[in-house]
């Protein structure tokens, strides 16, 4: 008990050298730069301790159940030995986490504003909801693939860098055909796809496959799934924006 | 608003975003994997921690961080702190005088990043993976270096009004002659880093910067102009990743050699 209290501790310490940086920016800039007195002190210094104290929780969390359960999961389709139900298993996770993303959705929001400012679309409030779903929903595909692809990779262990750059060459040469105003969305959707949940999840899920399976290096071969998780949204954006403008 | 009703209302917004990822793993659990999860209370008790802890995470930086952060990136921006007085502004634009915008972008996006739960959760798992040849810290300054020189340049761009595809595209080549360089076992995970960067911290400091910049430098629209900076965060790492591992071969090479 007294040893799990000091490990807890030394993680709120760790935690809190994390929040740091950012503290020191903001003090610097508002008093320094700005010189301007720092708002509502009371606010950030309650508002810093709910970050360090979540911060810890996180961490603990993520090592009792999120990795362990990422890997168990990895082991126990890498025995059942079917790749198809481990694709599903891949694309169920990869559409269902990307769907209900917040982020997401604040970028689908912002981008059907474009897409009616430009005339892409009717500027209607009903259009400008169809056109955010649907590309709410391209996105969600484009992830679910993205980890079909991973998987499909880590089990073959095809060499990463020959998909991603041709991914990129594809890219490029979309960008020469996508309409202007789909292209700065297009790209930003590849960032904000990936979920503060999800990613521990799937790193640990690319590891434990890697590891379970012959021939694999957990290294070489275990990460790159969020590389292809942020690749494809950028593709099927551009191919979104290409169909419906 | 009551502080502990705020504090319930992110924690039930959590599990509402979880409850997606928590479906498909119990329905495959069941379904179709059919075998007790090893240690489920424990596992279990693990998920309370990251919920409870992702929420106050949230809530906390919602109370102290994204409200000053975003009022630094409008007053860092306004034309009246940039120039003086307003009315010089739109007789003039340099991009120099921005360099406060890009010395606040460098270190805002270097700061969240190092703060970023997916970041350290790689990093976790590079440093159990790789057995310590990458360490944790090291990996996540590599990226917060990254994450720093993409926004300041990202903010350059919508400052200057340079299409974002030309930046994006020389960074595609940058990535393309590194990975033939680079020690094979990080590549992938130098890949990975782009896409952990621009997570729950990053994203909101960053589109607030970008906003502010896009609608007070004259000639730019925050439709057209506001995104484009995560591109720029999420590209950047992977050139600082590989470049971090490539220095790090060089020498552990180097020491050899000398050993010799």
């Amino acid at each position: 008990m007294k040893d799990s209290l000091l490990h807890f501790i030394h993680s709120l310490f760790e935690s809190l050298r994390d929040l740091l940086p950012i503290l020191l920016v903001i003090a610097f800039f508002q008093l320094v730069i700005l010189q301007q007195p720092i708002p509502n002190l009371g606010e950030l210094l309650y508002g810093s301790f709910l970050v360090v104290l979540g911060l810890t929780l996180f961490v603990q969390g993520l090592e009792m159940g999120l990795f362990p359960l990422g890997e168990s999961m990895a082991y126990a389709f890498a025995r059942k030995g079917s790749v198809l139900w481990l694709l599903a298993f891949a694309f169920a996770l990869g559409f269902g986490t990307t769907i209900a993303e917040p982020a997401l959705i604040a970028v689908a929001e912002e981008a059907s504003k474009v897409a009616a400012a430009h005339g892409a679309i009717e500027n209607s409030l009903q259009a400008m909801e169809a056109y955010a779903d649907g590309l709410r929903y391209t996105v969600a595909l484009s992830v679910g693939i993205a980890l079909v692809i991973g998987v499909l990779r880590i089990v073959f262990g095809w060499a990463i860098q020959y998909l991603i750059i041709g991914g990129y060459f594809g890219v490029v040469v979309m960008t020469a055909f996508a309409p202007e105003e789909i292209i700065g969305i297009a790209y930003d959707s590849g960032g904000v796809t990936t979920s503060t949940i999800t990613v521990p999840l799937v790193t640990a899920l690319g590891v434990g496959l890697a590891s379970s399976i012959k021939g694999r290096n957990p290294m070489t071969d275990g990460f790159g799934l969020i590389a292809f998780a942020s690749l494809t949204p950028m593709m099927f954006v551009m191919g979104y924006g290409m169909v419906i403008g | 608003m009551n502080p502990m009703l705020n504090l319930l209302h992110t924690l039930s917004d959590t599990i509402f975003d979880v409850l997606p990822i928590v479906v498909i793993i119990f329905g495959f659990q069941f379904l179709v994997i059919r075998r007790q999860i090893p240690h489920l209370g424990r596992v279990l008790l693990g998920f309370v921690y990251v919920l409870l802890g992702l929420a106050l995470f949230l809530d906390g930086l919602e109370i102290a961080l994204f409200p000053i952060g975003k009022l630094m990136a409008q007053q860092l921006t306004d034309p009246v702190f940039i120039y003086g007085k307003i009315a010089d502004v739109a007789m003039t634009l340099h991009w120099q005088d921005y360099m406060y915008v890009y010395l606040f972008a460098a270190s805002i996006g270097f700061a969240t990043t190092i703060a970023e739960p997916s970041l350290l959760a790689v990093a976790i798992k590079a440093q159990e993976v790789s057995g310590g040849a990458i360490g944790v810290w090291g990996l996540r300054i590599a990226v917060a270096i990254g994450v720093a020189l993409g926004i300041a340049l990202g903010t350059f761009r919508i400052v200057t009004g340079t299409p974002l595809h030309y930046y994006i595209m020389v960074g595609y080549i940058i990535v393309m002659l590194q990975t033939i360089f680079t020690p094979k076992t990080i590549i992938a995970l130098a890949y990975d880093s782009g896409g952990v960067t621009t997570s729950t911290v990053t994203v909101p400091m960053v589109a607030a910067l970008g906003l502010g910049l896009a609608s007070t430098v004259p000639g730019r629209s925050p439709l057209l102009d506001g995104f484009g900076l995560i591109a720029f965060a999420s590209l950047f790492p992977m050139i600082t990743v590989m470049g971090y591992a490539q220095i790090s071969h060089w020498r552990a090479t180097r020491a050899l050699k000398k050993s010799q």
